[in-house]
């Protein structure tokens, strides 16, 4: 017995030392793993920053979401559809080969390639040329203003790397292949993966070589995923984690009152709204009473959008009126008032529309937003005392999705963070056009506005940047105006830290940008 | 003999091939993969042709079919969330839930014995009730809450052991193992008790209705008349006899603490089969859920055809039944 207790006790006085991190190292509790290490791998904005910190793109958002010069050093317009890069000399993928124009000409081709899943992230894209070593063109299929925004987003592959690993095509899984770039990663960023474990871990060591002054002081990121909520947080104020970029509403309290973590908070880009079904019929073949802009009023009168934010969200969120976030160009403080709670008028409209006692389903998920399932109970109870008969449609986003992208909901809910683009030309060609082409592809309600899409259409081969973002305010305000959508608010986001962490910057975007984290020495 | 185990591989065959299709026609509900691997940008012609290219606009027959086809030349496809081949995944996976499990069995079996033949002897007395108390807490809990509560007092209150993951592991071949390394074996410690509270209850509860049985038999009574301790009695003769129905239930209850293990996997981040399960759901990951409900029901086919072949050697009876 003695030995036993001895050999137990031993067993934790090991377990000690071993969770005994040197100073630089961050150990970072994600709420979700990473997909793969092939950033075009998987339409996921989480994978995609994670792996920001291995691959870089030609340009990338500065402290202030402004864009700055990263691979590429300048860049200018030829024409109205092509625009030249010279890109940044001496700089070394993380296997040593320089990077250069081929490496670009392959990323590129790879990124729109038919089969990439990420081919949207450049809707414009036509092909890219090799003019020199440091020297790209890349011809669009028109004028196009959000070239750069776009790029962002697209990281560079070393183009011999691809080529000897025979992962010059995107990985198709429906060819049942795996994709060597899915285990193994070459960029030029600041860190280089040392190790993947799926689900388990991935370690990433610092870039001795990289092009950038550093910001940061770290040497390594440990990131685990811990999926369930309770557990990430107990691992933080067990302090076996550093950082978590998905502390749960409920327990932040609990987190701001341990001695030994800071909780760091702001309000995200995203927008969280209803939406309308617009066609002529429901989609059970009743006529459609939301086509009333006095009943799509009604509803935004009848919620009491401070209420949903004090109680539901316990403050964490900022009450909105405008479709886009303030840090989003096109966006204005005049059409950003909240339409007021009134529920004598909202009751007056609804009896205006013929709509008394209406019923219909609110559908909703309850995995996406923050306290979705609790916004959208709220909202039902609010439609009920305006004289609606409204009820509640909840389940998994894998299920709600298609019922939402087929259109036969009557009423949704609805997040947009206008990422990757960080304009709001984003949700105007997305959400707000009608369907065709590239836009509309999330006009989940069937609405055309013939004269918010004359708008759009302008906007989007307008490339003076002032005149550009005049015509997509005034697309917003019609959207206001015509209620296209009700606004509730801008929800929170919030990450913890422990007291190793010095400093970690936390950008509207809601993206973990390690590269300058500091760690107290 | 060898009749009979073609009788069952042939059986097993059939459970699994029906698990496979009622597999198949739930995954209708479970929502569209599509719409998780796609970003924002995406129109939706590139979506429906992504959706073409998995072949998931085809009918529910059709895919599976092709599923069973792939499948029976070990071809479990590419998961959607991880692009890795499925079959890897799982075996990646399968070591991390066996050895939570066998350590659960494990400790269910040398704590509950004990507390079932000690609630057995001391009936009636005041501890024994109260652990026949206890144990129906055991039963009722949800293994989920068992999980935080141990985190919650082990983790973050006394700081002695980790709240997730499974530490250090070591290679040995295609399987690793974490119970070779310190911070290995802190790490399985928590997820094993909790998955094994259940299995704890059971036993002891098992143990204590045979021994109870065996208490009143007439060797017993024989024993304790020429002067045996009691101690042998009860521990030696009295015991061995519980223990054929013990060894049967723990044995086919692996399965079940295969299935189990999805939740304690879920609260401790165990890099196990379920958790990937889990995420598999979670993502509409059509390829891995088939993988995963077929090895499960081979796994719950296989331990109850060895039971059965075990019964079949040690009594003579069922084996003549057979054949």
């Amino acid at each position: 017995m003695t030995s036993l207790r001895t050999k137990f006790l031993s067993g934790i006085a090991a377990a000690c030392l071993a969770s005994a991190v040197s100073a630089e190292t961050i150990r970072w509790g994600g709420s979700t793993d990473i997909n793969s290490l092939d950033p075009y791998s998987y339409g996921s904005t989480y994978s995609l920053a994670f792996l920001n910190h291995v691959y870089e793109g030609l340009v990338r958002y500065d402290a202030d979401l402004q864009i700055e010069p990263a691979l590429a050093e300048s860049w200018e317009i030829v024409s109205d559809s092509v625009w030249r890069f010279h890109l940044r000399q001496g700089v070394q993928f993380h296997n040593g080969a320089e990077f250069t124009a081929d490496d670009v000409v392959a990323s590129l081709t790879r990124v729109t390639h038919p089969s990439s899943p990420l081919r949207g992230n450049l809707p414009a894209f036509q092909s890219v040329e090799k003019i020199d070593e440091h020297t790209v063109d890349i011809h669009l299929i028109g004028a196009y203003p959000l070239l750069l925004n776009d790029l962002t987003n697209i990281f560079m592959f070393n183009a011999a790397w691809l080529r000897d690993n025979d992962s010059e095509l995107p990985t198709d899984f429906g060819a049942g292949v795996e994709g060597y770039a899915t285990f193994h990663a070459n960029g030029t960023g600041p860190f280089v993966v040392e190790e993947r474990v799926p689900d388990a871990r991935t370690i990433l060591a610092v870039n001795a070589d990289w092009w950038d002054e550093p910001q940061h002081n770290l040497t390594r990121i440990e990131f685990t995923p811990i999926t369930s909520a309770a557990t990430r947080v107990a691992a933080l104020l067990s302090g076996e984690i550093d950082f978590v970029e998905g502390a749960p509403v409920q327990d932040i309290p609990r987190l701001e009152a341990a001695p030994n973590v800071q909780v760091i908070e702001g309000p995200s880009l995203r927008t969280i709204m209803l939406g309308f079904n617009r066609r002529d019929t429901l989609a059970d073949g009743r006529p459609n009473p939301f086509n009333d802009l006095r009943l799509r009023q009604a509803v935004a009168h009848a919620i009491d959008l401070n209420l949903i934010r004090d109680r539901v969200m316990r403050g964490r969120a900022r009450v909105a009126g405008a479709l886009v976030a303030p840090q989003i160009p096109g966006w204005s403080e005049d059409i950003d008032e909240p339409i007021p709670f009134d529920l004598a008028l909202a009751s007056e409209l609804v009896r205006e529309a013929g709509a008394e006692g209406f019923p219909f389903e609110l559908t909703c998920n309850y995995d996406l937003w923050v306290n979705e399932e609790e916004i959208c109970s709220a909202v039902v109870s609010m439609l009920t005392r305006a004289g609606l008969a409204p009820s509640l449609d909840i389940g998994p986003r894998a299920v709600q999705s298609p019922k939402m992208t087929s259109g036969v909901t009557d009423m949704f809910i609805f997040g947009w963070a206008n990422e990757p683009m960080l304009d709001s030309f984003s949700i105007l060609l997305q959400v707000a056009r009608s369907r065709e082409g590239t836009g509309g592809v999330f006009n989940w309600g069937g609405w055309v506005y013939p004269e918010m899409d004359a708008l759009i259409d302008a906007a989007a081969v307008e490339l003076d940047r002032d005149a550009r973002l005049e015509m997509q305010n005034q697309a917003l305000r019609i959207a206001r105006e015509e209620m296209l959508m009700v606004p509730f608010h801008q929800q929170g986001m919030s990450w913890a830290v422990s007291d190793r962490v010095e400093y970690v910057l936390q950008q509207a975007d809601n993206k973990v940008r390690h590269w300058l984290t500091r760690i107290a020495d | 003999m060898i009749v009979f185990l073609i009788k069952r591989l042939a059986n097993a065959a059939v459970v699994m091939l029906i698990v496979a299709l009622m597999a198949f026609v739930i995954f209708r509900f479970v929502g569209d993969p599509v719409e998780f691997m796609v970003n924002e940008q995406t129109t939706l012609a590139e979506r429906e042709a992504l959706r073409a290219r998995l072949g998931l606009d085809e009918p529910v027959m059709v895919q599976y079919v092709k599923f069973v086809l792939n499948a029976a030349q070990g071809d479990f496809g590419i998961s959607y969330r991880n692009q890795q081949s499925v079959m890897r995944l799982i075996a990646e996976r399968f070591p991390a839930t066996m050895e939570l499990v066998l350590l659960a069995t494990l400790i269910s079996l040398v704590v509950g014995i004990p507390l079932g033949v000690i609630t057995a002897i001391h009936r009636g007395r005041w501890f024994s009730e109260g652990l026949q108390f206890l144990s129906i807490i055991g039963v009722s809990l949800p293994s989920f809450v068992i999980g935080i509560l141990l985190i919650l007092v082990f983790a973050v209150t006394l700081g002695w052991l980790p709240a997730f993951g499974r530490g250090e592991v070591v290679r040995i071949g295609w399987w690793t193992t974490g119970l070779l390394t310190p911070s290995g074996r802190m790490a399985i410690i928590l997820p094993a008790v909790a998955l094994s509270f259940y299995q704890i209850t059971l036993v002891m509860r098992l143990v204590r209705a045979e021994m109870l049985e065996v208490l009143r038999s007439d060797f017993v009574k024989f024993a304790r008349a020429r002067g045996v301790p009691a101690r042998l009695v009860h521990y030696r003769h009295a015991l061995r006899n519980c223990l054929m129905p013990v060894v049967t239930m723990t044995a086919m209850n692996i399965g079940a603490l295969i299935a189990f293990a999805l939740v304690t996997e879920t609260v401790f981040q165990w890099p196990g089969m379920g958790l990937l399960f889990i995420q598999a759901v979670t993502f509409a990951d059509i390829p891995v859920m088939a993988a995963y409900l077929v090895i499960v029901s081979f796994i719950f086919v296989a331990l109850n055809t060895m039971v059965d072949i075990a019964y079949a050697i040690i009594d003579p009876r069922l084996r003549d039944a057979h054949s």
